[in-house]
């Protein structure tokens, strides 16, 4: 190995495989060789604060929450595809769970309360499983709500001074003391959701489902 | 050898003008269905399945339907977070023997600024405006909680 050789394999060695890693691992961590990253979790619901009114005008918050499975989701009523399709499964899977539906708490929160007051809630969700409470209240408590379940939403405008609100569309489950237990996706077929749902309930009823 | 090329020519002529004539003719829309509307404040949706039998590549520009104001193809995308979100998707190409399917939680006909309630049991005429023509179909309204025309 002349000198020049020698130079050249040790700027091989010492610059341009550290270059190499450094851009491997930028690829992979943050560049676009990167992992989705997954929606966080929601917090216990014990360890929740917010304060809203369900569809008949009672007072509901976290507390409500705790002593029964609960199923929740976040939505909108002016939303046309997803959030009925979402309410159309929900209520399938109640169907299907049969007496249990009525053991367990299954809310939907908006996340447009500017439009949908108590009175559009409870027109809404009328048309949909007669378990299914909707749940609205003022801004502030809409977004601690949606803070403590992690879930995103945002003001969308369209044409013709129109809105849309994209929003996390997960449905969220929790056993009776308010313990976070899963999440079904969108889409998730009922063969999965169902024993989901169940398994919020604990062991016992497992051995029945 | 005269003859064979009058008959290519012939075979290719008669390709050409099919592959010209492509359009609404070719096209099969299947399983409409929309759901009903409380009130006319709320957008309204359809869903269908959109076949192109013919031998050339179509596209579906607009939507007109005397029930709403405006009527879009929309498209439902729910990210790696689990947030869902709603976007115009402007033109539709469908290739020869292909299909798009507008269904719950992807693309949707999108009905606008409604122009009168969507009744359960009804239904509605909604006009597909292709670049070469028009396809018209008839809407079967289902109540807001149906999944789809076979529940």
């Amino acid at each position: 190995m002349t000198r020049r050789q020698y130079v050249l394999f040790a700027l091989l060695i010492g610059v341009v495989a550290p270059a190499l890693l450094l851009a491997v691992g930028w690829w992979q961590v943050d560049g676009p060789g990167a992992k989705p990253k997954t929606a966080p979790l929601p917090l216990a619901i014990s360890e929740m604060d917010f304060s809203l009114s369900d569809h008949e005008g009672n007072p509901v918050g976290p507390a409500t929450l705790i002593g029964r499975p609960s199923m929740v989701f976040f939505g909108f009523t002016f939303c046309p595809d997803i959030c009925p399709t979402t309410l159309a499964d929900i209520s399938g899977w109640l169907n299907l769970l049969g007496a249990d539906a009525d053991s367990m708490n299954t809310v939907f929160i908006t996340v447009d309360p500017a439009r949908d007051t108590a009175a559009a809630m409870a027109e809404y969700v009328s048309y949909f499983h007669p378990a299914i409470r909707g749940w609205t209240g003022p801004d502030a408590e809409i977004a601690k709500a949606a803070a403590d379940f992690r879930v995103k939403f945002e003001r969308v405008p369209t044409e013709g001074n129109g809105y849309t609100m994209n929003h996390t569309a997960s449905v969220f489950l929790f056993d009776a003391t308010g313990r976070f237990v899963s999440t079904i996706d969108y889409h998730e077929p009922r063969e999965v959701a169902v024993p989901k749902i169940r398994r919020a309930f604990g062991q016992q009823n497992e051995v029945q489902g | 050898m005269k003859n064979t090329c009058r008959t290519i020519t012939l075979m290719l002529a008669l390709f050409l003008s099919s592959a010209a004539l492509a359009g609404p003719s070719d096209i099969t829309v299947e399983k409409p269905w929309s759901r009903a509307s409380i009130g006319t404040a709320r957008p309204g949706v359809a869903y269908m399945v959109i076949r192109n039998d013919g031998a050339t590549p179509v596209t579906l520009a607009a939507l007109q339907t005397e029930v709403a104001g405006m009527a879009q193809i929309h498209q439902t995308s729910t990210n790696e977070q689990g947030v869902s979100s709603m976007a115009p998707v402007g033109d539709i190409v469908i290739q020869p023997g292909a299909f798009v399917a507008l269904a719950p939680g992807g693309l949707h006909a999108m009905l606008m600024n409604l122009q009168q309630p969507l009744v359960e049991g009804d239904s509605f005429s909604l006009v597909l405006v292709f670049e070469d023509g028009e396809v018209s179909i008839d809407v079967p309204v289902l109540g807001i909680a149906a999944r789809g025309p076979e529940e």
